[in-house]
């Protein structure tokens, strides 16, 4: 283990109950990932990779065991200090995109720096549209949710996710809403910004995703089976250049 | 969070439903603006009468037949009119204090005149009767101390009966019969408009008492005497005076409680302005309830909209918003909304006091302190109201909000 780790969980267990019987939807995980990597968490159904993404994000306080985020114990914060971590640390985006509706893109990129109370970097407004010119909506700035595709909603959402600048950007399935083509657009925006190292941890169903992460992690019943790097790493860009090719 | 962070989350959330959010103030709205429109004709009244009061002249002590003590001893019906003309030419004999005295003596009867007739109040009073009111004259003269001595049979007529009579001509030297009694009209008094009540303070006709007394009413009791003091500083000793000297007057011992009341303007506008106060306090209770319900809609609301943006609330608490941010949010929302519905409700108090005031008549005053206070309160009603579903809101789970269907 070294300084840079980003993440480190041990002996992490998250049980529901449910009336009589428990479920164990962690059984104990051991995980470390270190700045600038990309890990693709992946699993069949109802193997626990929402769960752990939402105790990795500060959204749900674990049954038993010990997590480090930047070297802090998470289980000693109050809610108002994990709010605070969740908005300056780590940056959201869900499968189904959890934009508000009814306010603009713009409005929602500014969000999380509304509630930034640590003073940093000025001008929200400016911000929020520097975000989205970064996503490649610099020109849809003005745009509510019902009038963006489902590929611009998901870059909204990665927009609001960068804007407060985070060392971790986690993705519960982010692109189990999209088409083929959108979702490598997505993947080659995270390995961008990855390169740029911002570290990023992302669950995902479907091989040919994963294997443009560094890493994958593989969970089954709430346990790590497999935990692999990924030797012929896709390239996203180039990948999309290709199929734009292929279609004209 | 900046306050001014807070306001324009809050303001964006309304903004984006802002038919809901006019439907949620609308309680408020109509409460204040019912609050106002009240409170407006509850002042009204009160300032009208008031000035009709401010009228009578500040020096002015009016002296009653009865006692002022209510629940006293009963008395037989004879004794219970026990105002006389001695009574008053005492007081105005042995007076240190009040300058002048008249008594007034009240009758009704119908007033021909001018091929007109009229029923109209008659008022038996002395000269100084003019003076102690401080009514003008319109044309003509008021009656005499000659006229007075010599039981003369001259009187002066009030604006409305004058121009009911006289329509075309002035009346001065003419001749109006009253119960059959003939009298020259010598004066025609100055208009001088309603009371608060009501009351045509110009349907009158004014004639010597002596006069009213041999011809007319017949009888030794007289309905009130009016008394003025050199000054309003002398008004209070006056009072004691008067009393005094009706005591002795009546002829009353230690033991016995006072058969007269008297009072001074500052008691009779009291006396009336109190039954106004009541009337204000009522409307504005009844009106006060409608803005309570109000602020239960806005609880209603607020709690409906605390789980119909549960995951509204999730997404905020995902990016970072705190526990105290989403309870602040939500009870700003409900101040703003009240606040603004308050400011709409001040609107609409101020065109309907217009409106009342255009169509009944009836004069209405809006004071500051009204308005201060309707906003006030509606503002207190948002925080009231919106604490427990903003707490609500605040106390939900990131994770069990985002995953809320
Ligand atoms: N709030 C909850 N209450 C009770 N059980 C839960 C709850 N959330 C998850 N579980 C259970 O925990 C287990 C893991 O769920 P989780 O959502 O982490 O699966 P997942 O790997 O994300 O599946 P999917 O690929 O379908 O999204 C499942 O068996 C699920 O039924
Ligand atoms: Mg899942």
């Amino acid at each position: 283990m070294n300084e840079r780790d980003v993440i480190r969980i041990e002996g992490l267990t998250r049980t529901y109950v449910m009336g009589t019987n428990q479920v164990h939807a962690l059984a104990g995980i051991d995980l470390t990932v270190s700045a600038g990597e990309m890990v693709a968490v992946m699993g069949a159904s109802g193997s626990g990779k929402s769960t752990l993404m939402n105790m990795i994000g500060c959204l749900d306080q674990p049954t038993s065991g010990s997590y480090e985020l930047d070297g802090e114990q998470v289980a000693d914060l109050g809610r108002n200090r994990l709010a605070d971590l969740r908005n300056r640390r780590l940056g959201f985006v869900f499968q189904g995109f959890n934009l508000l509706s009814r306010t603009s893109a713009q409005e929602n990129v500014e969000l999380p720096l509304l509630y930034d109370r640590s003073g940093r970097g000025g001008d929200s407004a400016s911000r929020a549209r520097r975000a989205l010119e970064r996503v490649g909506l610099g020109d849809r700035t003005g745009h509510l949710p019902n009038e963006l595709s489902g590929g611009q909603q998901q870059r909204v959402a990665i927009a609001r996710a960068l804007v407060t600048e985070p060392s971790l950007l986690l993705a519960d399935e982010p692109t189990g809403n999209l088409d083929t083509r959108t979702s490598i657009e997505v993947l080659a925006l995270f390995q961008e910004l990855n390169d740029q190292g911002l570290t990023v941890v992302m669950v995902t169903h479907e091989k040919e995703i994963a294997r443009y992460a560094k890493r994958i992690v593989e969970l089954r019943d709430g346990l790590i089976v497999r935990d692999v790097p990924v030797h012929d790493r896709g390239h996203a860009a180039a990948d999309l250049g290709r199929i734009m090719e292929g279609a004209a | 969070m900046r306050p001014d962070k807070l306001i324009r989350i809050a303001m964006r959330s309304i903004a984006r439903t802002k038919m809901r959010s006019m439907l949620t103030a609308l309680g408020i709205i109509i409460g204040v603006g019912a609050v106002i429109v009240m409170v407006a004709i509850g002042h009204g009244a009160k300032s009208r009468i008031e000035q009709s009061i401010q009228n009578l002249g500040t020096n002015m002590v009016v002296i009653t037949p009865g006692t002022s003590a209510s629940g006293g001893v009963s008395r037989g019906a004879g004794s219970f009119n026990r105002l006389t003309t001695d009574d008053a030419e005492k007081l105005q004999r042995e007076s240190m204090l009040l300058s002048e005295v008249t008594p007034v003596i009240m009758t009704f009867s119908r007033v021909r005149g001018g091929g007109g007739n009229w029923r109209a109040p008659i008022y038996g009073v002395a000269p100084n009767f003019q003076d102690i009111r401080d009514w003008g004259m319109a044309s003509g003269q008021f009656i005499g101390a000659a006229d007075l001595r010599a039981r003369r049979k001259v009187c002066v007529l009030g604006a409305t009966v004058a121009e009911n009579l006289f329509p075309e001509q002035d009346p001065v030297g003419q001749e109006v019969i009253l119960r059959g009694v003939p009298f020259d009209v010598i004066g025609v008094l100055e208009d001088k408009g309603q009371t608060a009540d009501g009351s045509d303070q110009d349907d009158m006709v004014i004639a010597p008492w002596t006069t009213i007394q041999d011809r007319l009413a017949g009888r030794q009791f007289i309905a009130q005497i009016l008394g003025s003091a050199w000054s309003p500083d002398d008004v209070e000793a006056a009072m004691d005076e008067a009393a005094a000297i009706m005591r002795e007057s009546h002829e009353l011992g230690d033991w016995e409680e006072d058969d007269f009341t008297v009072r001074n303007q500052a008691d009779l506008a009291e006396a009336a302005t109190g039954t106004t106060e009541v009337m204000t306090l009522l409307l504005a209770a009844i009106a006060g309830i409608s803005l309570l319900v109000g602020g239960i809609g806005i609880m209603n609301i607020m709690l409906v909209s605390v789980t119909e943006r549960t995951r509204e609330i999730g997404i905020r608490m995902a990016i970072g918003a705190r526990p105290g941010d989403v309870l602040t949010q939500f009870l700003v929302e409900a101040v703003v909304l009240s606040v603004l519905g308050g400011l709409l409700g001040v609107g609409l108090g101020y065109a309907g006091s217009w409106v009342v005031d255009y169509l009944t008549g009836w004069p209405t005053v809006i004071d500051a302190t009204t308005v201060a206070l309707a906003l006030g309160f509606s503002a207190s009603v948002g925080i009231f109201f919106g604490f427990w579903p903003a707490r609500k809101a605040a106390a939900l789970s990131p994770i069990d909000a985002l995953r809320f269907e």
